[in-house]
Protein backbone atom coordinates (compact mmCIF):
# COMPACT_ATOMS: atom_id res chain seq x y z
CA UNK A 1 0.00 0.00 0.00
CA UNK A 2 1.20 3.70 -0.89
CA UNK A 3 1.13 5.74 2.01
CA UNK A 4 -0.36 8.85 2.01
CA UNK A 5 2.54 11.15 2.91
CA UNK A 6 1.83 13.77 5.41
CA UNK A 7 -0.64 16.64 4.06
CA UNK A 8 -0.03 20.29 4.46
CA UNK A 9 1.62 21.56 1.17
CA UNK A 10 3.24 24.49 0.76
CA UNK A 11 1.34 27.38 0.42
CA UNK A 12 1.16 27.95 -4.26
CA UNK A 13 2.34 30.43 -6.31
CA UNK A 14 0.28 33.20 -6.72
CA UNK A 15 -1.29 33.60 -9.97
CA UNK A 16 -2.04 37.06 -9.66
CA UNK A 17 -3.14 39.98 -7.01
CA UNK A 18 -5.66 38.46 -5.43
CA UNK A 19 -4.32 35.08 -5.41
CA UNK A 20 -1.05 36.97 -4.47
CA UNK A 21 -2.80 38.61 -1.16
CA UNK A 22 -4.67 35.67 0.17
CA UNK A 23 -1.53 33.47 0.26
CA UNK A 24 0.62 36.36 1.77
CA UNK A 25 -2.87 37.04 4.39
CA UNK A 26 -2.46 33.20 5.36
CA UNK A 27 1.15 33.20 5.88
CA UNK A 28 2.18 36.42 7.67
CA UNK A 29 -1.54 36.47 9.52
CA UNK A 30 -2.09 40.16 8.02
CA UNK A 31 -5.29 40.71 6.22
CA UNK A 32 -5.00 44.15 5.96
CA UNK A 33 -3.80 44.15 2.38
CA UNK A 34 -6.44 41.75 1.58
CA UNK A 35 -8.66 43.13 -2.15
CA UNK A 36 -11.78 44.96 -1.78
CA UNK A 37 -14.84 43.79 -3.73
CA UNK A 38 -14.58 46.20 -6.16
CA UNK A 39 -11.12 44.38 -7.35
CA UNK A 40 -13.01 40.92 -7.40
CA UNK A 41 -15.60 42.16 -9.57
CA UNK A 42 -13.23 43.29 -11.75
CA UNK A 43 -11.83 39.13 -11.88
CA UNK A 44 -12.46 36.68 -14.30
CA UNK A 45 -14.38 34.45 -12.50
CA UNK A 46 -13.40 31.28 -13.87
CA UNK A 47 -9.84 32.61 -14.10
CA UNK A 48 -6.36 31.21 -12.52
CA UNK A 49 -6.42 34.06 -10.19
CA UNK A 50 -9.62 33.81 -8.73
CA UNK A 51 -9.67 30.50 -8.53
CA UNK A 52 -6.57 29.58 -7.20
CA UNK A 53 -7.43 32.03 -4.17
CA UNK A 54 -10.68 30.65 -3.37
CA UNK A 55 -8.54 27.40 -3.80
CA UNK A 56 -6.00 28.40 -0.87
CA UNK A 57 -9.08 29.76 1.33
CA UNK A 58 -10.78 26.13 1.20
CA UNK A 59 -7.61 24.17 1.94
CA UNK A 60 -7.61 25.87 5.31
CA UNK A 61 -10.82 23.37 5.90
CA UNK A 62 -8.82 20.02 4.72
CA UNK A 63 -5.21 20.43 5.43
CA UNK A 64 -4.35 23.85 5.19
CA UNK A 65 -0.82 24.94 3.99
CA UNK A 66 2.73 24.31 5.72
CA UNK A 67 3.51 27.42 7.78
CA UNK A 68 -0.01 28.32 8.11
CA UNK A 69 -1.47 29.02 11.47
CA UNK A 70 -4.68 26.61 11.45
CA UNK A 71 -6.55 29.64 13.09
CA UNK A 72 -6.66 31.00 9.94
CA UNK A 73 -9.63 28.61 8.73
CA UNK A 74 -12.28 30.93 11.01
CA UNK A 75 -10.70 34.02 10.39
CA UNK A 76 -13.27 36.58 9.50
CA UNK A 77 -11.89 39.19 7.16
CA UNK A 78 -10.08 35.63 5.01
CA UNK A 79 -14.17 34.74 5.37
CA UNK A 80 -15.42 37.92 4.03
CA UNK A 81 -13.31 37.43 1.21
CA UNK A 82 -13.96 34.18 0.61
CA UNK A 83 -17.64 35.01 0.59
CA UNK A 84 -17.04 38.12 -2.28
CA UNK A 85 -14.99 35.75 -4.05
CA UNK A 86 -17.83 32.72 -3.83
CA UNK A 87 -20.53 35.51 -5.06
CA UNK A 88 -18.68 36.11 -7.81
CA UNK A 89 -18.22 32.33 -9.14
CA UNK A 90 -22.04 31.09 -8.34
CA UNK A 91 -23.23 34.33 -10.28
CA UNK A 92 -21.01 33.46 -13.51
CA UNK A 93 -22.28 30.28 -13.28
CA UNK A 94 -26.11 30.82 -12.26
CA UNK A 95 -25.83 32.98 -15.72
CA UNK A 96 -23.74 30.25 -18.01
CA UNK A 97 -25.66 27.27 -16.69
CA UNK A 98 -28.64 27.16 -18.67
CA UNK A 99 -29.61 30.06 -20.30
CA UNK A 100 -30.57 33.21 -19.20
CA UNK A 101 -30.07 32.39 -15.48
CA UNK A 102 -32.42 30.06 -15.77
CA UNK A 103 -31.80 25.81 -15.57
CA UNK A 104 -32.26 23.69 -18.70
CA UNK A 105 -34.35 20.84 -16.55
CA UNK A 106 -37.05 21.32 -14.95
CA UNK A 107 -36.96 18.90 -12.57
CA UNK A 108 -34.50 16.04 -11.20
CA UNK A 109 -35.64 13.86 -13.01
CA UNK A 110 -34.73 15.73 -16.51
CA UNK A 111 -31.59 16.45 -15.42
CA UNK A 112 -30.34 13.10 -14.22
CA UNK A 113 -32.33 11.36 -17.19
CA UNK A 114 -30.15 13.61 -19.70
CA UNK A 115 -26.84 11.93 -17.73
CA UNK A 116 -27.95 8.36 -18.09
CA UNK A 117 -28.40 8.19 -21.47
CA UNK A 118 -24.79 6.96 -22.85
CA UNK A 119 -23.60 8.39 -26.19
CA UNK A 120 -23.66 5.21 -28.86
CA UNK A 121 -19.86 6.56 -30.30
CA UNK A 122 -17.34 9.01 -29.29
CA UNK A 123 -19.21 12.97 -29.76
CA UNK A 124 -15.58 14.21 -29.79
CA UNK A 125 -16.29 16.16 -25.75
CA UNK A 126 -15.44 13.29 -24.18
CA UNK A 127 -12.37 12.91 -21.92
CA UNK A 128 -12.98 9.32 -21.00
CA UNK A 129 -13.47 8.13 -24.93
CA UNK A 130 -10.38 10.47 -25.70
CA UNK A 131 -8.03 8.71 -23.01
CA UNK A 132 -9.59 5.03 -24.07
CA UNK A 133 -9.03 5.35 -28.15
CA UNK A 134 -5.74 7.30 -28.32
CA UNK A 135 -4.46 8.39 -24.66
CA UNK A 136 -0.49 7.86 -24.45
CA UNK A 137 0.98 7.59 -21.41
CA UNK A 138 1.65 10.76 -20.66
CA UNK A 139 -1.54 11.95 -21.02
CA UNK A 140 -2.98 9.68 -18.80
CA UNK A 141 -0.24 11.01 -15.94
CA UNK A 142 -1.58 15.01 -16.89
CA UNK A 143 -4.67 13.70 -16.03
CA UNK A 144 -4.03 11.72 -12.93
CA UNK A 145 -1.63 14.76 -11.99
CA UNK A 146 -4.62 17.14 -12.07
CA UNK A 147 -7.63 15.09 -10.99
CA UNK A 148 -5.39 14.30 -8.22
CA UNK A 149 -6.44 17.75 -6.45
CA UNK A 150 -9.83 16.29 -6.70
CA UNK A 151 -9.67 12.14 -5.96
CA UNK A 152 -6.95 12.74 -3.25
CA UNK A 153 -10.21 14.69 -1.38
CA UNK A 154 -12.12 11.97 -3.16
CA UNK A 155 -15.32 12.35 -0.40
CA UNK A 156 -14.35 14.56 2.12
CA UNK A 157 -16.25 17.97 0.82
CA UNK A 158 -19.56 15.35 0.82
CA UNK A 159 -19.03 14.26 4.18
CA UNK A 160 -20.09 18.00 5.44
CA UNK A 161 -23.09 17.39 4.02
CA UNK A 162 -24.31 14.57 6.67
CA UNK A 163 -25.30 16.17 9.77
CA UNK A 164 -27.87 18.32 7.44
CA UNK A 165 -29.52 15.35 6.12
CA UNK A 166 -31.99 13.24 7.82
CA UNK A 167 -34.19 9.61 7.01
CA UNK A 168 -33.14 7.87 4.09
CA UNK A 169 -30.98 10.86 2.56
CA UNK A 170 -28.64 10.30 5.49
CA UNK A 171 -28.53 6.94 5.70
CA UNK A 172 -28.01 6.47 1.82
CA UNK A 173 -25.49 9.14 1.55
CA UNK A 174 -23.72 7.26 4.83
CA UNK A 175 -24.16 4.17 3.22
CA UNK A 176 -22.09 5.63 -0.20
CA UNK A 177 -19.38 7.53 1.80
CA UNK A 178 -18.65 4.20 4.49
CA UNK A 179 -17.70 2.39 0.58
CA UNK A 180 -15.73 5.99 -0.84
CA UNK A 181 -13.60 5.38 2.63
CA UNK A 182 -12.84 1.83 2.40
CA UNK A 183 -15.77 0.02 4.53
CA UNK A 184 -13.33 -0.12 7.30
CA UNK A 185 -10.59 -0.67 5.96
CA UNK A 186 -7.79 1.96 5.43
CA UNK A 187 -6.18 0.36 2.36
CA UNK A 188 -9.44 0.26 0.77
CA UNK A 189 -10.24 4.29 1.13
CA UNK A 190 -10.61 5.60 -2.17
CA UNK A 191 -7.95 8.69 -2.06
CA UNK A 192 -5.45 5.83 -1.19
CA UNK A 193 -6.20 3.91 -4.36
CA UNK A 194 -6.19 6.69 -6.18
CA UNK A 195 -2.50 7.30 -4.68
CA UNK A 196 -1.36 3.89 -6.21
CA UNK A 197 -2.52 4.63 -9.18
CA UNK A 198 -0.09 8.07 -9.38
CA UNK A 199 2.65 5.59 -7.92
CA UNK A 200 1.92 3.15 -10.80
CA UNK A 201 2.23 6.55 -13.27
CA UNK A 202 5.24 7.66 -11.74
CA UNK A 203 3.85 10.63 -10.35
CA UNK A 204 4.57 12.38 -6.79
CA UNK A 205 1.63 10.79 -4.67
CA UNK A 206 1.75 13.84 -1.84
CA UNK A 207 -1.37 15.54 -1.20
CA UNK A 208 -1.75 18.88 -2.90
CA UNK A 209 1.70 18.40 -4.96
CA UNK A 210 0.23 19.04 -8.27
CA UNK A 211 -1.73 22.02 -6.94
CA UNK A 212 0.82 24.83 -9.10
CA UNK A 213 0.58 22.58 -12.19
CA UNK A 214 -3.01 22.32 -12.38
CA UNK A 215 -4.68 25.15 -14.32
CA UNK A 216 -8.24 27.14 -13.18
CA UNK A 217 -10.46 24.72 -15.39
CA UNK A 218 -9.25 21.88 -12.90
CA UNK A 219 -9.13 23.85 -9.55
CA UNK A 220 -12.73 25.29 -10.04
CA UNK A 221 -14.29 21.63 -10.04
CA UNK A 222 -12.41 20.86 -7.08
CA UNK A 223 -13.69 24.82 -5.50
CA UNK A 224 -17.42 24.04 -6.92
CA UNK A 225 -17.36 20.95 -4.27
CA UNK A 226 -15.65 22.92 -1.40
CA UNK A 227 -18.44 25.40 -1.74
CA UNK A 228 -21.34 23.28 -2.11
CA UNK A 229 -19.92 21.22 0.82
CA UNK A 230 -19.44 23.74 2.94
CA UNK A 231 -23.05 26.22 3.09
CA UNK A 232 -25.87 24.84 4.43
CA UNK A 233 -28.14 26.26 1.97
CA UNK A 234 -26.05 24.64 -0.77
CA UNK A 235 -26.73 21.13 0.28
CA UNK A 236 -29.73 20.57 -2.50
CA UNK A 237 -26.94 21.68 -5.08
CA UNK A 238 -23.99 18.96 -3.25
CA UNK A 239 -26.57 16.27 -3.29
CA UNK A 240 -26.70 17.25 -7.01
CA UNK A 241 -23.14 17.04 -7.43
CA UNK A 242 -22.88 14.42 -5.73
CA UNK A 243 -25.12 12.40 -7.99
CA UNK A 244 -23.89 13.83 -10.91
CA UNK A 245 -20.35 12.71 -10.22
CA UNK A 246 -21.54 9.13 -8.95
CA UNK A 247 -23.89 8.67 -12.69
CA UNK A 248 -21.11 9.77 -14.99
CA UNK A 249 -18.25 7.80 -13.15
CA UNK A 250 -19.20 3.87 -13.45
CA UNK A 251 -19.24 4.04 -17.41
CA UNK A 252 -16.29 6.93 -17.63
CA UNK A 253 -14.32 4.30 -15.43
CA UNK A 254 -15.12 1.57 -17.72
CA UNK A 255 -13.35 3.93 -20.64
CA UNK A 256 -10.53 4.90 -18.20
CA UNK A 257 -9.28 1.17 -17.27
CA UNK A 258 -9.17 0.14 -20.66
CA UNK A 259 -7.29 3.01 -20.99
CA UNK A 260 -4.82 2.26 -18.01
CA UNK A 261 -4.58 -1.56 -19.53
CA UNK A 262 -3.97 -0.51 -22.92
CA UNK A 263 -0.69 1.35 -22.31
CA UNK A 264 0.59 -0.61 -19.57
CA UNK A 265 0.10 1.57 -16.80
CA UNK A 266 0.05 -0.68 -14.11
CA UNK A 267 -2.19 -3.09 -11.80
CA UNK A 268 -3.25 -0.70 -9.45
CA UNK A 269 -3.81 2.14 -12.15
CA UNK A 270 -6.08 -0.34 -13.67
CA UNK A 271 -8.07 -1.27 -10.03
CA UNK A 272 -8.94 2.06 -9.05
CA UNK A 273 -10.92 2.67 -12.29
CA UNK A 274 -12.13 -0.95 -12.50
CA UNK A 275 -13.30 -1.08 -8.71
CA UNK A 276 -15.43 2.54 -9.48
CA UNK A 277 -17.18 0.45 -12.52
CA UNK A 278 -18.83 -1.26 -10.19
CA UNK A 279 -18.74 0.92 -6.79
CA UNK A 280 -20.43 3.41 -8.81
CA UNK A 281 -23.02 1.29 -10.22
CA UNK A 282 -24.43 1.22 -6.94
CA UNK A 283 -23.39 4.28 -5.87
CA UNK A 284 -25.26 5.81 -8.47
CA UNK A 285 -28.56 3.93 -7.51
CA UNK A 286 -28.08 4.79 -3.73
CA UNK A 287 -27.70 8.78 -4.62
CA UNK A 288 -30.50 8.67 -6.81
CA UNK A 289 -32.94 7.05 -4.82
CA UNK A 290 -32.38 7.15 -1.56
CA UNK A 291 -30.24 10.17 -0.69
CA UNK A 292 -32.06 12.86 -3.38
CA UNK A 293 -34.89 10.70 -3.63
CA UNK A 294 -35.45 11.15 0.70
CA UNK A 295 -33.78 14.22 0.55
CA UNK A 296 -36.86 15.91 -1.87
CA UNK A 297 -39.46 13.86 0.05
CA UNK A 298 -38.52 15.75 3.07
CA UNK A 299 -37.81 19.46 1.44
CA UNK A 300 -39.25 19.25 -2.05
CA UNK A 301 -38.22 22.87 -2.15
CA UNK A 302 -34.66 22.30 -2.40
CA UNK A 303 -35.27 20.18 -6.00
CA UNK A 304 -33.96 23.49 -8.15
CA UNK A 305 -31.04 23.74 -6.26
CA UNK A 306 -30.55 19.89 -6.84
CA UNK A 307 -31.20 20.60 -10.20
CA UNK A 308 -28.24 23.48 -9.67
CA UNK A 309 -25.89 21.34 -8.16
CA UNK A 310 -26.04 18.74 -11.47
CA UNK A 311 -25.55 21.60 -14.31
CA UNK A 312 -22.96 23.55 -12.47
CA UNK A 313 -21.10 19.98 -12.13
CA UNK A 314 -21.88 19.41 -16.23
CA UNK A 315 -20.79 23.02 -16.44
CA UNK A 316 -17.15 23.03 -15.13
CA UNK A 317 -16.83 19.64 -16.51
CA UNK A 318 -17.35 20.48 -19.77
CA UNK A 319 -14.98 23.39 -19.68
CA UNK A 320 -12.39 21.22 -18.16
CA UNK A 321 -12.80 18.37 -20.74
CA UNK A 322 -12.71 21.09 -23.63
CA UNK A 323 -9.25 22.91 -22.19
CA UNK A 324 -7.63 19.05 -22.18
CA UNK A 325 -8.80 17.29 -25.01
CA UNK A 326 -7.91 20.87 -26.93
CA UNK A 327 -4.11 20.82 -25.37
CA UNK A 328 -4.19 17.03 -25.92
CA UNK A 329 -5.18 17.51 -29.86
CA UNK A 330 -2.50 19.80 -30.01
CA UNK A 331 0.34 17.50 -28.34
CA UNK A 332 0.74 19.96 -25.62
CA UNK A 333 0.75 19.06 -21.71
CA UNK A 334 -2.29 20.64 -19.96
CA UNK A 335 0.10 20.95 -16.54
CA UNK A 336 1.40 24.53 -15.66
CA UNK A 337 4.82 23.06 -14.89
CA UNK A 338 5.57 19.52 -16.16
CA UNK A 339 5.27 16.50 -14.04
CA UNK A 340 8.29 14.90 -13.15
CA UNK A 341 8.45 12.29 -15.37
CA UNK A 342 10.20 9.24 -15.20
CA UNK A 343 11.66 7.27 -17.63
CA UNK A 344 9.19 5.21 -19.08
CA UNK A 345 10.46 1.18 -19.09
CA UNK B 1 -27.57 -20.28 7.15
CA UNK B 2 -29.58 -17.90 5.07
CA UNK B 3 -32.57 -16.80 6.89
CA UNK B 4 -31.24 -16.28 10.38
CA UNK B 5 -31.77 -12.74 11.24
CA UNK B 6 -34.71 -11.77 12.47
CA UNK B 7 -35.44 -9.15 10.23
CA UNK B 8 -36.11 -9.95 6.39
CA UNK B 9 -33.28 -9.75 3.76
CA UNK B 10 -34.43 -5.96 1.96
CA UNK B 11 -34.00 -5.99 -1.70
CA UNK B 12 -35.30 -3.29 -4.41
CA UNK B 13 -36.14 -4.30 -7.99
CA UNK B 14 -35.12 -0.40 -9.77
CA UNK B 15 -37.09 -0.18 -12.90
CA UNK B 16 -34.76 0.06 -15.19
CA UNK B 17 -31.70 -1.74 -14.32
CA UNK B 18 -29.81 -3.47 -11.31
CA UNK B 19 -31.63 -5.12 -8.20
CA UNK B 20 -30.00 -3.99 -5.29
CA UNK B 21 -29.35 -6.46 -2.15
CA UNK B 22 -27.67 -5.81 1.19
CA UNK B 23 -24.30 -7.18 0.57
CA UNK B 24 -21.96 -9.28 1.84
CA UNK B 25 -23.68 -12.07 -0.77
CA UNK B 26 -22.53 -14.88 -2.53
CA UNK B 27 -23.77 -15.59 -6.19
CA UNK B 28 -23.64 -19.05 -7.52
CA UNK B 29 -23.57 -18.95 -11.25
CA UNK B 30 -25.20 -21.35 -14.19
CA UNK B 31 -22.02 -22.72 -14.37
CA UNK B 32 -21.30 -23.33 -10.56
CA UNK B 33 -19.01 -20.75 -9.86
CA UNK B 34 -19.52 -18.54 -6.85
CA UNK B 35 -19.06 -14.08 -7.16
CA UNK B 36 -18.16 -12.80 -3.92
CA UNK B 37 -19.61 -9.12 -2.88
CA UNK B 38 -18.52 -7.65 -0.11
CA UNK B 39 -20.11 -4.67 -0.81
CA UNK B 40 -22.54 -3.27 2.07
CA UNK B 41 -25.17 -2.83 -0.51
CA UNK B 42 -24.47 -5.02 -4.13
CA UNK B 43 -25.78 -3.89 -7.12
CA UNK B 44 -27.08 -7.18 -9.21
CA UNK B 45 -27.02 -7.08 -13.10
CA UNK B 46 -30.38 -8.55 -14.34
CA UNK B 47 -30.60 -7.36 -18.51
CA UNK B 48 -27.72 -9.88 -18.52
CA UNK B 49 -25.25 -7.04 -20.73
CA UNK B 50 -22.92 -6.59 -17.92
CA UNK B 51 -19.42 -7.14 -18.68
CA UNK B 52 -18.80 -7.96 -14.87
CA UNK B 53 -21.93 -10.37 -14.47
CA UNK B 54 -23.45 -10.98 -11.89
CA UNK B 55 -23.06 -6.98 -10.79
CA UNK B 56 -24.17 -4.04 -12.78
CA UNK B 57 -21.57 -2.19 -14.64
CA UNK B 58 -25.22 0.56 -16.11
CA UNK B 59 -24.77 -1.20 -19.46
CA UNK B 60 -28.65 -1.24 -19.05
CA UNK B 61 -28.87 2.38 -19.94
CA UNK B 62 -30.27 3.91 -22.53
CA UNK B 63 -28.03 4.58 -25.68
CA UNK B 64 -28.49 7.45 -28.26
CA UNK B 65 -26.64 9.05 -31.00
CA UNK B 66 -25.99 12.33 -28.89
CA UNK B 67 -26.31 12.24 -25.34
CA UNK B 68 -27.54 15.58 -24.41
CA UNK B 69 -25.03 16.34 -21.83
CA UNK B 70 -22.05 14.23 -20.21
CA UNK B 71 -19.20 14.64 -18.03
CA UNK B 72 -15.66 13.96 -17.53
CA UNK B 73 -15.64 11.57 -14.11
Amino acid sequence: MTPLTPPAPAPPLPRGPLSSAVVTALTSGHTAGLPSPEAVTRTDPYGDDLQLALYSLYEQHYWGFAGVDPRREWDPCLLELRATLEDRFMGALRRDVGGDGRPVHGSVREALDALLVEPVRDDGTSVSHYLQRHGELRQLRDYAALRSLYHLKEADPHAWVIPRLRGRAKAGMVAVAYDEFGAGRAEDIHAVLFAELMADLGLNTTYGHYLDAAPAEALATVNLMSLFGLHRVWRGALVGHFASVEVTSSPDSRRLAQAMRRTGAGPAAERFYTEHVEADAVHEQLVRREVIGGLLADEPDVESDVVFGIEATGELDRRLATLLLTTWRQDRSVLRTSPEAPPLS
Amino acid sequence: MPGTSERPCRIALTDDGPLLVPGPVEVTLPDGTVAVSTRCVVALCTCRRSAIYPWCDTSHRRRACHAEEGGSP
